[in-house]
């Protein structure tokens, strides 16, 4: 049994050394989307376009604008003489908020103590839109207690004291960079891909040329078929995935802070269950053209949208959350996220490990099953 | 190709099935976010203090701790993505003229969610800071007044905020690029492997005719996937299209020149099956995923990156599509989108009809 697992093996590499321009893209073009993704996504919302009228002009008003000057989260675009140029600039996408100080709002600020600052918001991306109000009003709040201070003191001579002394502390990535939270979900995203649609057409292929047949007539047993066709792209995988952390550590600075056979352990999981959708798919399907939609309908938008990527499953409506269960990817990322980021061990994630080997599993059955010489398996 | 039944079900199915999960997926807003409380100081102040947090919506009450050590579990699992740590003399302190100190501990590993969930927390404390200031001032019986200010936002084009409304026009137009190269970029390869090619080049069918004929089926195929998915958008989720909606097909019709052209091109250059698909996902739809803008702003990438992007047909797409479904753009505002779109189209239909050529030859 071994021996024949092992010629199947030795064929299906030789099939792939002899395409060795779909072997280069194999082993290297994820390593390169991940250099070019990891560099190009990001979810910081710094330098937002912005544009101020200040109908005023006063020191009191100039010093409220500085303070926007001077902030990192925001651009300085224009300065605007008239209120009514901010909806071409809005309508065009040139900024994405506008500030309004109001005509009287040093006397406003001063006497009243109290002073309405309006802000028109470009809300299309409603994410960067939410983020953007949060620091305009943090900036605008900074300056009101600012000058509360300065005028009890001028008013009382007294020294305002903190109430509540508030210190906020970050866990496993102080800086909050987004790159430490998605480049763990991209290589979970290009891992995916690559490990599935390197196997969706292995069986298909054969079908499609006829030599199927000669496979089902020799004495090679369906297990030994499926699992000699797996071998070589377990490798093959493997040592891309290598290739993913490695390049993840050089260039995005994110190390493992867990155990590396925990990680290689729940890599290979990962691994297995992919190639196992990837061989099911090609089990399932019974033209090359079939199985390549059916792999890529369900892997790139599933693996970028379902698994917890960017979008936090626990906001989903509760049947879609159910649907995620159905991917491998949410739970590879949880426990990826974990033993890189957090450095937790098995302990917090072993329910995802455990839903890993069962994903891989019954993939990996059913294809041997869908291969079983009989009126089912036959029916071509 | 009308005979492929399975592949013609599944054209016209996924595109609709998909946006239903995705759309409801597909949401970054941030609420509710799971709260480990460990109040040391159990006062009637400290719980007023804790109860501001859960009546913002923002924060839900996962757990109650006495323990640092505790706080740790809940984050390292993940079951909270925030504690709120309040000190003994929390209470007294307050009452008094004294400081308090508090802790807030972050789940940073979400950098999105961490970022979110400490804008509202210093917001909160914030608030409650100023109130007792208030409190202390008039106590001591100063006649006086902090300043404060409130920020009156009006938002454009997207008021409520939801990030619903800006994905689902952007899952919409990832469906039609996925679904139309799918199509093609098999359509030419797998004659080739079957042999069927060499039938055709000795009819006298000219390749550019060639590419038309095969080009106009998927347009129509593209047009009725199009159909479905803004009747879903529409009926399911309740987004309409404030501009035209002769506009929208026109330029999706456009947008498809582009697509179902690339897809044709890798499959003039491609030697079998396998490699058309792997050309078509790793170099095509994967950057059009990941580097159009559907998430990820392309003003945050680096400038190679940036200059990379104006090679994607979806970046355009994008533009057009959330200006047509959010700000109700009309074609004044989306021309220069459009034309490069035609451009980019004829210029690839082109490339593959060439390489068609030199293959005949």
């Amino acid at each position: 049994m071994i021996r024949r697992i092992y010629a199947i093996a030795k064929k299906e590499f030789r099939q792939i050394y002899r395409d060795i321009r779909s072997l280069a893209v194999l082993l290297l073009l994820p390593i390169f989307l991940l250099v070019m993704f990891g560099y190009a996504i990001s979810l910081d919302v710094r330098h937002i376009p912005i544009a101020v009228y200040d109908a005023q002009n006063s020191a009191e008003s100039r010093r409220l604008v500085d303070e926007f000057n001077h902030s990192e989260y925001f651009d300085l675009r224009y300065h605007l003489s008239d209120v009514r140029e901010i909806d071409a600039l809005l309508d065009r996408g040139r900024i994405r908020a506008a500030l309004v100080i109001p005509r009287d709002f040093s006397r406003l600020m001063l006497r009243d103590r109290s002073c309405e600052v309006q802000v028109l918001l470009d809300g299309s991306n409603s994410t960067s839109a939410q983020t953007a109000l949060g620091y305009i009003e943090a900036v605008i709040l900074n300056y009101c207690s600012g000058l509360t201070d300065r005028e009890l003191l001028r008013f009382a001579g007294v020294q305002v004291t903190v109430p509540v002394d508030y210190r906020p502390r970050v866990w496993y990535n102080p800086e909050l960079h987004s790159s430490v939270f998605l480049v763990p979900g991209l290589v979970t995203f290009i891992m995916l891909i690559s490990a599935v649609i390197s196997t969706a057409l292995s069986i298909v292929r054969e079908k499609e040329r006829g030599t199927m047949e000669q496979i089902l007539v020799s004495p090679i047993r369906p297990a030994e078929l499926i699992v000699g066709k797996t071998i070589p792209y377990v490798i093959i995988s493997l040592a891309v995935s290598f290739g993913v952390l490695a390049v993840s550590h050089l260039l995005f600075g994110v190390t493992v802070k867990g155990s590396y056979p925990v990680l290689f352990l729940v890599i290979l999981l990962f691994l297995l269950s992919c190639l196992g959708m990837g061989i099911l798919i090609s089990t399932l399907t019974q033209s090359q053209h079939m199985a390549f939609t059916l792999s890529a309908l369900l892997t790139i938008l599933p693996a970028f949208i379902l698994s917890g990527f960017v979008f936090p499953i626990r906001n989903m409506p509760v049947v879609i959350q159910a649907i995620t269960y159905l991917f491998p990817g949410r739970f590879f990322l949880a426990a990826l996220r974990s033993v890189i980021i957090k450095g937790t061990g098995l302990a917090s994630f072993w329910k995802e490990a455990l839903a890993l080997v069962a994903f891989g599993a019954v993939t990996l059955t059913f294809s041997i099953l869908r291969m079983k010489p009989g009126p089912r398996g036959r029916r071509k | 190709m009308r005979r492929d039944f399975r592949m013609m079900r599944l054209v016209f199915a996924a595109p609709v099935l998909q946006l239903l999960v995705l759309g409801y997926a597909a949401t970054m807003d941030v609420r509710e976010i799971p709260t480990v409380i460990c109040d040391l100081d159990r006062s009637a102040e400290s719980r007023r203090f804790l109860g501001e947090f859960f009546q913002s919506g923002y924060f839900t009450a996962k757990a109650q701790v006495d323990s640092l050590d505790a706080v740790d579990r809940y984050l390292d699992d993940g079951e909270a993505s925030i504690a709120l740590l309040v000190p003994r003399d929390f209470g007294d302190q307050l009452a008094g003229s004294g400081t308090a100190g508090m802790a807030v501990i972050v789940d940073g590993s979400d950098s999105n969610v961490a970022v979110t969930a400490l804008n509202y927390a210093s917001q909160i404390v914030g608030t409650y800071s100023e109130r007792i200031i208030m409190r202390r001032l008039e106590r001591s019986g100063t006649q006086f007044r902090p300043v404060t200010s409130r920020v009156q936002a009006r938002v454009w084009y997207n008021p409520e905020l939801k990030s619903r409304d800006f994905m689902v026009p952007g899952i919409l137009a990832q469906l039609l690029m996925l679904m139309t190269m799918m199509l093609t970029s098999l359509a030419i390869v797998k004659e080739k492997e079957r042999g069927t090619l060499e039938q055709l080049i000795v009819t006298p069918v000219t390749p550019v005719q060639l590419i038309l004929g095969k080009l106009i089926p998927f347009i129509l195929i593209g047009f009725i996937d199009i159909a479905l998915v803004v009747l879903t958008a529409r009926l399911l989720f309740g987004i309409r299209v404030r501009g035209s909606v002769a506009l929208l097909f026109g330029l999706s019709g456009v947008f498809l020149l582009s697509t179902l052209g690339l897809g044709l091109f890798i499959s003039s250059i491609s030697r079998n099956q396998q490699q058309a698909m792997m050309t078509a996902i790793f170099f095509v739809m994967m950057p059009m995923i990941m580097l159009s803008g559907f998430v990820f702003p392309i003003e945050n990438m680096p400038k190679l990156i940036q200059f990379f992007t104006y090679l994607l047909p979806l970046r355009y797409y994008f533009v057009i599509i959330r200006g047509l479904f959010l700000k109700g753009s009309t074609l004044a505002e989306l021309w220069d989108q459009a034309a490069i779109l035609l451009v980019f189209g004829i210029a690839i239909l082109g490339l593959a009809a060439q390489r068609f050529r030199k293959r005949l030859g």
